[in-house]
């Protein structure tokens, strides 16, 4: 659902992109999805406060942010991942200088139906459950019969995240679900008693239940020290140090107040 | 009188543009499809795409084999129509055999009004309401699967059949069952052997625009199917139809990349698959009708 809406978000932007002020400056930014309702968020609260700086905001991936930087098409782009090495080396071949900021952290929690009786598991117990070796839940010590396998969309940002730092980029069970949305996800694991699934740590909620990996409670202070083993950082990149407006606009994203913002939408924000 | 002829210039000028300007988007669509999706098969040979097994398009190397998204839309509409023929067909033929007029003014427009609920309502209901449900009372290890979504989908598509269907009936003229009922046939015989025959044209396009819009519905399969890309065995199984994989995937699918074509190219397949139901929709309409000789 969510994806359908960025989607359309997404059609209106190119749109409005035509709509270029003569005054005033712009900033465009591009990448990430998961990133992208920061960064739309963020841009709306900082173009009210400052009407004469127009921010035109863009998905499409972190694979395009992060090459939106290299080929000078956005000021600013969003990546859920650390710029490639590869990535670097055709920066530096056209004397671009990628700058990173991280601008707030994400978990990703693994949760089960309420009724399930475990509360702690490996990052190699889940790794053998979504790539298939355990299909039961027996074998990871829990009653409770098969274990119904839900998942997000391969080209969930959050699916990426949860596929590299625990599946180490093995290959899902094809008989996974896929569902469109976190909140799907939530809406699955919690009617489905033999399931085990995965979503953004704002969306946790009693319905379900958060398990412990590898021992760490999916807290937003755990999450913020990366003890928590599935959480990452995101990133908006820039070329050189920024300077005048997308300076402005980044110092407001990582201000008291773009931090609020970001907390409100479910991420975890950079404490001082 | 120059002025009027002026007019009349005008309007034939902007009908005939609006008419037109269908012709023109249709064009338009299918070029952009064919552009964007054919360049698939520069990744993946037309065999390994239509036949292939796993769709795993995000992956390193990418697998874009679609035989499963293809095998559950089948599924899915298939026992859509096991819901909606009976349904539609059986409350057109109530409604304009049995009913009373006031019968007949309530019911109506109840079955239009289900037509014009949004599909997302169809699917949250699905999602919360039916497959729990469905979970329960068969015992089912997840609720969300293809019969779930055939069951939504039945049910969205009843309308459809049930208003086209009574509209042919309606259309049927009244000589028809008057020589009937002279010949002394009874009601029951009028109606099998004279009027539905009689509407078969009209019958027929029902339950084929049925079909269409049960295999190119998007929003409630996403919700309700389950989405595990693997083929059906059997109807209690989660699937995932090509349009929900569209759906689901288009937003952050890297324009350019082997999966962005990928998806186009699913739509290139729902395209010929609708090219297919609506021109047999047309040869059948046009057939019944030559045959009762009540040509246009």
């Amino acid at each position: 659902m969510n994806k359908i809406i960025v989607a359309i978000a997404l059609t209106a932007c190119a749109f409005l992109k035509a709509d270029v002020y003569a005054s005033g400056s712009n900033i465009t930014m591009k990448g990430s999805t998961t990133v992208f309702p920061i960064s739309q968020k963020t841009s709306e609260t900082f173009m009210q406060k400052n009407p004469d700086i127009n921010i035109s905001v863009q998905g499409g991936g972190s694979s395009v942010g992060i090459a939106s930087i290299i080929d000078g098409t956005a000021d600013i782009g969003q990546s859920s991942r650390p710029i490639k090495t590869g990535e670097i080396e055709k920066a530096v071949a056209r004397s671009i200088e990628p700058v990173v900021h991280v601008i707030a952290m994400d978990g990703i929690a693994v949760i089960t139906n309420a009724s399930n009786a475990i509360n702690d598991i490996t990052t190699d117990q889940i790794k053998d459950i979504y790539t298939g070796k355990l299909s039961n839940w027996q074998s990871v010590g829990v009653a409770g019969g098969k274990i119904i396998v839900v998942s997000r969309d391969s080209s969930s940002g959050t699916y990426e995240a949860f596929s590299s730092k625990v599946l180490a980029g093995a290959r899902t069970r094809p008989d996974s679900l896929l569902q469109a949305s976190n909140q799907a996800v939530m809406q699955t694991v919690s009617t489905t008693p033999g399931a085990i699934g995965y979503v953004g740590l704002g969306y946790i909620s009693d319905k379900v239940k958060a398990l412990k990996v590898n021992g760490v409670e999916c807290s937003k202070k755990n999450v913020l020290t990366e003890k928590y083993p599935i959480s990452r950082p995101l990133f908006m990149y820039t070329n050189g140090k920024p300077k005048g407006p997308v300076k402005e606009y980044i110092d407001f994203v990582l201000s008291d107040e773009g931090q609020s913002i970001i907390e409100g939408l479910g991420f975890v924000r950079l404490d001082k | 009188m120059k002025f009027r002829q002026l007019k009349e210039g005008i309007y034939k000028t902007v009908f005939a543009a609006l008419a037109y300007a269908s012709l023109l988007f249709l064009v338009g669509i299918t070029v952009v499809l064919f552009k964007e999706g054919l360049p698939v098969f520069r990744h993946v040979s037309a065999v390994d795409f239509v036949f292939g097994k796993y769709w795993y398009p995000t992956y390193e190397p990418p697998d874009f084999g679609i035989l499963p998204l293809i095998l559950a839309s089948v599924w899915v509409t298939v026992g859509a129509l096991f819901i909606c023929v009976p349904l539609g067909i059986g409350s057109a033929l109530y409604i304009y055999e049995l009913a009373t007029p006031a019968q007949k003014s309530a019911l109506k427009p109840a079955i239009e009004l289900l037509a014009g609920i949004p599909s997302i309502v169809y699917g949250f209901f699905g999602m919360t309401i039916v497959a729990p449900f469905l979970q329960n009372v068969f015992n089912l290890p997840v609720g969300l699967c293809a019969f779930t979504g055939s069951l939504v989908l039945g049910i969205m598509a009843t309308p459809t059949v049930c208003s086209i269907a009574e509209d042919a009936l309606n259309y049927v003229p009244r000589s028809f069952r008057e020589a009937s009922f002279a010949l002394g046939a009874n009601r029951w015989q009028t109606l099998i052997r004279v009027i539905i025959p009689a509407a078969g044209s009209g019958i027929s396009t029902a339950v084929i625009l049925g079909i269409s819009r049960a295999a190119g519905e998007t929003m409630t399969v996403l919700m309700v199917t389950g989405g595990a890309a693997v083929i059906p065995m059997t109807f209690f199984q989660p699937v995932r139809p090509m349009t929900s994989t569209i759906a689901a995937e288009m937003g952050e699918a890297v324009i350019g990349s082997g999966h962005y074509h990928a998806l186009f190219a699913i739509g290139i397949i729902l395209f010929l698959m609708t090219l297919v139901f609506n021109t047999a929709a047309e040869i059948i309409s046009r057939r019944f009708r030559i045959r009762l000789g009540l040509g246009r």
